[in-house]
């Protein structure tokens, strides 16, 4: 009973999975109707490198054991989009940066290996800001992400798509792709799902593994899924979850049943609403999102508790110290020895090599980020900067300790504003850096945090809401981003002009 | 406290990163406009504010103390550690002369 191609790439996780092990369609024809779209979009930008036999050799082996008899995974027959930051054996990985071109893994990421053994296919690499350092996937070495959104004003502006997952949240808006993963240090997953009209959930920081993943900043990096719907992230985010020895911050604890667990109904349950996240000169479009999001989850049965988050406005400037320090540190691995690119000026001495191969490799912000860490630990500003940040951090984790003994979710928007066109940031970075301001404090506190697509602002661009949760309480989270996704009945696309 | 063009010049040594002098003159006020702004920081008040260091329980865990417990590190994949080395020779990564 083939279904038109069309049709299938509108189907999102769950829809695939049930229809694959119903017999309605086989795990090939989603594979081809997916991989066909992927070619159709070059223009998009979204992937590196496409890998449509991946896909179809994935799909393949769930129809084998669908014919066999035997049990289906969790992802079976759902092809997925790979952000080129997770390893994957034998194809490229680069982090979007020239300084790993042309590197081929020789080990899976955990995580990507936990999605294929649960069924699921890839489809390619995707675009990613280099070493994951940018809002707008301007960063790339491989050129920037094109949003599938436009203005409705009938103007062509090529807008941003988020960062640093942009190829992951391009990729599910443009339906290349019925999921991808994504990774959030400081943002990441959340803001390019609210620029795109999607959903994406970064878990509790280290209940997915690390290992594999390229290193940015350790004690922030945390893996997880994009999606269409609130839904089809809990089925991925149980599927790349789970303990790894291989990871010395991965969590030693059992990965709940998140999709059985969900449960709109949100009696009982109080909602923070944290009054430091009303800033002023706020988008009025974003103001008003916000409002209809306290509306729809009182309608669910929640009691509305104001909240105080009283280290907020320092939670950005905590993260741009924290984070680049890390990085610079992480960093120091690309020397043009063992992997990734040589540049060797005749004549040139071992530390000449080092200097040439990271000035030719690396970007423009990840130089910048590299700099701004190796100052702030540097001797005589380490305790100035570094060790203050971190101070403030301990005070942030303990702003929202404080705030869950009076709420169990918080409601925020994810964004300050909807997505802007490319070009108009990239010369100002700390303009860029502001974007993360409503994301970046609960990456600094581990805590798991998700964007729900809530509205179209004027210029009919989408804009989501942040749903904050207590530590390893994704479920809460979970369940409160689908009594908002029910009542905000988003069902807006992108019009397909690529 | 600001940063001067000789002190990014200084930095970037550090950090093994070849800039010439039109990247140092163009990172000089784009690195001082970040770092003033970081400085904000120094408001908080954060007596007896221990630095996080962990943001989730963690204890470290040890392996069974037995000669090749774990396959991962117990050897035998030098043509796999190599296979990406842009230039490895004779079993070796390759790099230029170290000694004068």
């Amino acid at each position: 009973m083939a279904k038109d191609a069309n049709t299938l790439t509108e189907l999102g996780v769950a829809a695939i999975r049930e229809g694959v092990a119903g017999g309605d369609f086989s795990a090939r024809e989603v594979a081809e109707a997916f991989n066909a779209n992927v070619a159709a979009a070059s223009e998009l930008n979204a992937f590196i490198v496409t890998t449509p036999e991946k896909a179809l050799e994935a799909a393949d082996a769930v129809d084998a054991d669908r014919a066999a008899g035997k049990p289906l995974g969790k992802m079976a027959g759902v092809p997925i989009g790979m952000k080129d930051l997770f390893a994957t054996r034998g194809v490229q990985t680069t982090a979007a940066s020239h300084i790993l071109e042309g590197f081929k893994p020789e080990y899976e990421s955990t995580v990507s290996a936990n999605l294929w053994k649960a069924g699921a296919g890839m489809l390619g690499k995707l675009n990613l800001d280099q070493f994951a350092m940018g809002s707008s996937n301007e960063t790339s070495h491989f050129g920037n992400v094109i949003s599938p959104w436009r203005r409705n004003d009938g103007g062509n502006a090529a807008l941003a798509p988020g960062g640093s997952s942009g190829g992951s949240s391009a990729a599910v808006a443009a339906r290349l792709a019925p999921a991808a993963t994504g990774t959030d240090t400081g943002g990441s997953i959340r803001q390019p799902a609210a620029f795109t009209g999607i959903t994406g959930i970064k878990p509790t920081y280290g209940r997915c593994s690390r290992w594999g993943v390229v290193a940015f900043a350790s004690s922030l990096d945390q893996a997880g899924p994009m999606a269409q719907d609130v839904r089809d992230c809990a089925i991925m985010l149980e599927a790349m979850a789970g303990f790894d020895p291989k990871d010395a911050t991965s969590l030693d604890m059992p990965v709940p049943e998140w999709e059985a667990g969900l449960n709109a109904d949100m009696k009982g349950k109080r909602v923070g609403i944290p009054r430091e996240y009303r800033m002023d000169g706020m988008d009025q479009d974003v103001v008003k999102c916000w409002e209809d999001g306290i509306a729809w989850i009182k309608d669910a049965g929640a009691e509305i508790v104001e909240i105080s988050l009283p280290h907020t406005k320092y939670a950005l400037p905590a993260y741009y110290i924290i984070a680049p320090a890390e990085a610079s540190s992480n960093l120091a691995r690309y020397d043009g020895v063992r992997y990734g690119l040589r540049d060797l000026p005749d004549g040139a001495g071992l530390q000449d090599m080092y200097a040439a191969t990271r000035a030719e490799g690396f970007g423009d912000e990840v130089k910048r980020r590299i700099l701004i860490g190796t100052y702030v630990l540097s001797a005589g500003f380490y305790d100035a900067y570094y060790t203050q940040a971190q101070k403030v951090r301990t005070l942030i984790s303990h702003d929202f300790k404080n705030a869950f003994t009076e709420c169990d979710v918080i409601l925020a928007p994810t964004t300050p504003t909807a997505s802007f066109p490319l070009g108009d940031k990239v010369d100002d970075p700390l303009a860029m850096y502001l974007n993360d301001v409503f994301s970046v404090p609960a990456s600094l506190a581990g805590l798991p945090a998700m964007s729900v697509p809530a509205g179209l602002n004027g210029d009919g661009l989408p804009m989501g809401l942040q749903l904050i949760g207590n530590a390893f309480d994704e479920q809460g989270v979970l369940n409160a981003g689908l009594a908002l996704e029910q009542r905000a009945g988003f069902t807006a696309k992108p019009d397909k002009w690529w | 406290m600001s940063v001067d063009k000789a002190t990014v010049a200084k930095i970037a040594s550090l950090a093994r990163i070849r800039m010439s002098d039109e990247e140092l003159d163009r990172m000089a006020p784009e690195l001082n406009n970040i770092l003033t702004w970081v400085e904000q920081l120094g408001e908080v008040d954060v007596t007896g504010v221990e630095p996080m260091t962990a943001v989730i329980p963690n204890t470290l865990r040890l392996r069974d103390d037995v000669v090749d417990a774990d396959p991962l590190t117990a050897g035998g994949k030098r043509d796999q550690i190599l296979s990406n080395a842009p230039a490895a020779e004779h079993g070796f990564f390759g790099v230029p002369k170290v000694i004068e």
